[in-house]
């Protein structure tokens, strides 16, 4: 990773041979896991999942549905009361929760951007964690504002307040990438922005996606996302996954908790023409 | 004088005190934030233990500043007069706020800010000073801004204990009954409290503007720290082997106290002056620790008041009592100083012309019509009131008014109390219209003034017997009284006033 750290990770060898691997040895596997909050029910019941490296699986289903506590799950701010999560081969229980951390970029829907720091210093917080020399931090906060779209020259003073929505989610997604994680997590990413912003961000999310070639989990309640992000999508129904498939089985599964789902994607209005 | 004659004439110590009292505030509000914060801290992380905290400081907080100073006076290691005990005492005061403050901050953070941090992989530590402690940081100033404007009101009670500070200025006006030299402390105290909250009002500004908050407010902070221990040495020590004398918190014995100090300067004895402490009780106590070598006490307060022991009616006996008591707990009390500063019973003189009131019996006439009151140590005193009306059979028609001895004899003139039991040497007496009625059943033990000074001084330096021998028998109750006029009537510096009297007793002297 270090070597990697103040470009864009391109096609390596090593990248070539991991991603040959990937579709064998999952880089995060769920195998059988239930996972209950101390004495109360069960949020997430028998859950087995395998993603391989380099692949976008979006979570689908409603609210409470267990989506993010797989998320808390993969990068061990929650251990599985049944069952093991694997990540890159081991055991979360084996691993350190802050190494394991630091290898995970992580979006929230409402981004967390630390209000008290500049877009520079919140983009820079986990190569500054990882000991990063200042100049080395500086010019990888430069390469992933611009990644983003967002020149450093213009933001990188800037506070978190003084943006807008979509700026935020864009530092937000640079935070998260800038140790060039093999990992990425996101929870509603563009959940809170307006139609128009979200779209663009999606596109331009993909772009950088597709030069980076990191794993990514999303998760969201909005199924027109799915279909948008997706290699595969995987639908959560009261704690249980239900669907795993690619998004044309997925459009056009039978199972009647994937059906609900499906027949929220917004259509155009009906105008009289159409048949 | 003027307020502003006032603190020309007093330029230089008007500066020491005010640093002092600078002193006194930026080091405890440093050491409360730099309990405070960590507490705060655990208040929020372990409820269970930081609970209590909480109630404590909260507990600690309500205990009036005089009555901490006394109790924290006997103490070993925190107690002591001096700078010490009023530190503890403010520290105290300046914790509640200050951790009460941090908790709330801390726990007004917005969780998906938290959560993030701890996505990223911060260790608790660094998710506590790069993302908690930064975002509390505005809320812990405005818990600073609240104990440092509190901590410069509480500080002027330090001078009770010879911390001294602006409050110096406020108890000698007290005690002098003097409007400008409390002025001349309460003023600057209060613009100093301004001036704090001010500079502190700013700091919190800049800090919630966040711009590089977080550096200007430790770079501020670091100067204040740096400022205090700039200031420390206004509270140098005198020379090793220096005499520490002390004195109660009225003018005649603030006279004394600069009688005896200069008299054992005279010969050549190094002092340090803490004049103005609080009453009997925190002077004897200091005198038994060891933080004052000598004092002037009177033998029937000695006899009653510190050793509770039966009044003795007989001068020579009363003082013989009084050596004997002393001897063991490694005092002296060396020769009186030639006057009995006893209890006067005192009412106004028009009163005593027109009702024809001469002796304490012709109250018991007048007593239930009439309010009395008295200073805190009368009341309580086995020799005060309640062996006062037991005596002369008075039944006042009200309970005594408790009063600072300072006020008392302002109150009877003008008309809010209407008796009362005053020093027999003050001068108030006379300037008020006072008259004294006589103590024909001899109540009052003589309170004849002798100097008490440690045993192991004595031994130490032999020039202090020497110098307070020299003392001996040489104050009569006339010079007292004119001495206290000088000081309480023509506002005459208590030093000057006793320099004068010593030339003038020298050169009698000198003259035999």
């Amino acid at each position: 990773m270090a070597s990697s750290g103040t470009t864009l990770r391109g096609f390596t060898a090593s990248r070539v041979a991991d991603f040959s691997v990937g579709d064998m040895a999952a880089i995060v596997g769920f195998d059988h896991v239930s996972f209950g909050y101390n004495a109360g029910p069960e949020t997430l019941v028998d859950v087995t999942l395998s993603i391989p490296s380099g692949e976008v699986l979006v979570l689908v289903g409603r609210s409470g549905a267990g989506k993010s506590t797989i998320l808390k799950l993969i990068n061990r701010l929650l251990l599985p009361t049944i069952g093991v999560v694997s990540v890159e081969g081991r055991d979360t229980r084996e691993w350190d929760g802050i190494t394991l951390r630091r290898r995970i970029g992580y979006v929230l829907q409402d981004v967390g951007l630390f209000p008290h720091m500049t877009v520079e210093d919140n983009v820079a917080i986990v190569p500054r964690l990882e000991g990063w020399t200042p100049d080395r931090r500086r010019e990888r906060v430069g390469v992933l504002l611009d990644m983003v779209g967002m020149p450093a020259e213009t933001y990188a003073r800037r506070y978190p307040r003084e943006l807008s929505g979509g700026q935020r989610q864009r530092v937000g997604l640079a935070r998260a990438l800038a140790v060039d994680p093999p990992i990425l997590l996101m929870d509603e990413p563009f959940g809170a922005l307006d139609p128009v912003t979200r779209v663009e961000l999606r596109a331009e999310f993909t772009r950088i996606r597709t030069a980076l070639e990191t794993t990514v989990i999303v998760v969201t309640h909005d199924m027109a996302e799915a279909f948008a992000l997706g290699h595969r999508i995987g639908v959560i129904d009261d704690g249980g996954l239900v669907a795993c498939d690619r998004p044309s089985a997925i459009a056009t599964s039978a199972d009647v908790r994937v059906r609900r789902l499906v027949e929220t994607l917004v259509r155009p209005p009906e105008t009289g023409q159409t048949p | 004088m003027t307020l502003v004659q006032f603190w020309l004439a007093h330029l230089g110590e008007l500066g020491r005190l005010t640093a002092q009292h600078l002193v006194l505030v930026l080091v405890s509000t440093g050491v409360a934030v730099a309990l405070g914060v960590p507490l705060g801290v655990l208040a929020v992380r372990r409820p269970r233990l930081g609970q209590p905290l909480l109630v404590a400081a909260n507990v600690a907080q309500t205990i009036p500043s005089l009555a901490l100073l006394g109790f924290l006076l006997p103490l070993p290691f925190v107690g002591g007069v001096g700078p010490r005990t009023a530190l503890v005492t403010l520290t105290l005061y300046a914790l509640l706020p200050i951790v009460r403050t941090t908790a709330a901050g801390l726990r007004s953070i917005d969780p998906a800010v938290v959560e993030s941090g701890v996505a990223m992989g911060m260790t608790p530590r660094q998710l506590l000073t790069l993302v908690e402690l930064p975002l509390a940081l505005p809320s812990i100033v405005a818990g600073i801004r609240v104990a440092t404007v509190v901590g410069v009101g509480t500080a002027t009670i330090a001078a009770a204990i010879g911390a001294g500070g602006l409050g110096e200025y406020i108890f000698r006006g007290l005690s002098m009954v003097d409007t400008t030299t409390i002025l001349a402390g309460a003023l600057p105290a209060a613009a100093l409290a301004l001036v704090a909250d001010g500079l502190l009002a700013w700091l919190e500004r800049v800090l919630q503007s966040g711009r590089h908050g977080t550096t200007k407010g430790l770079s501020v902070l670091a100067a204040l720290v740096l400022a205090a221990a700039l200031l420390s040495p206004v509270y140098a020590r005198g020379a090793a082997g220096s005499v520490v004398v002390g004195s109660k918190n009225f003018t005649e014995q603030v006279i004394l106290g600069e009688l005896v100090a200069q008299a054992l300067e005279a010969e050549g004895v190094p002092v340090v002056r803490k004049l103005n402490l609080g009453g009997t009780f925190i002077c004897d106590r200091a005198l038994r620790a060891g933080d004052v070598d000598v004092y002037v006490e009177y033998t029937g307060t000695a006899v009653t008041a510190v050793f509770r022991q039966p009044v003795v009616r007989n001068s020579q006996a009363m003082l013989l009592r009084t050596r004997e008591l002393y001897a063991p707990v490694g005092v002296t009390a060396l020769a009186p100083l030639g006057f009995d500063n006893t209890f006067a019973i005192l009412v106004r003189r028009a009163d005593a012309d027109r009702l024809g009131l001469t002796t304490i019996d012709d109250l018991r006439g007048v007593a239930s019509r009439w309010t009395p009151g008295f200073g805190y140590e009368f009341l309580q005193r086995e020799d005060g009131f309640a062996g006062l009306t037991k005596t002369y059979g008075l039944a006042f028609g009200r309970a005594p008014i408790a009063m600072d001895l300072s006020l008392i004899y302002k109150a009877v003139a003008d008309g809010t109390l209407d008796v009362t039991a005053g020093d027999a040497t003050s001068a108030q007496i006379d300037a008020l219209g006072l008259a004294a009625l006589a103590d024909t059943r001899h109540y009052f033990p003589p309170y004849d003034a002798v100097p008490l000074v440690r045993t192991a001084t004595l031994l130490r330096r032999t020039e202090v017997r020497r110098a307070l021998d020299g003392l001996a028998g040489r104050i009569s109750a006339a010079d007292m009284r004119a001495m206290n006029a000088a000081v309480d009537v023509r506002r005459e510096d208590p030093a000057d006033v006793a320099r004068a009297f010593l030339r003038s007793t020298r050169a009698g002297r000198a003259g035999e």
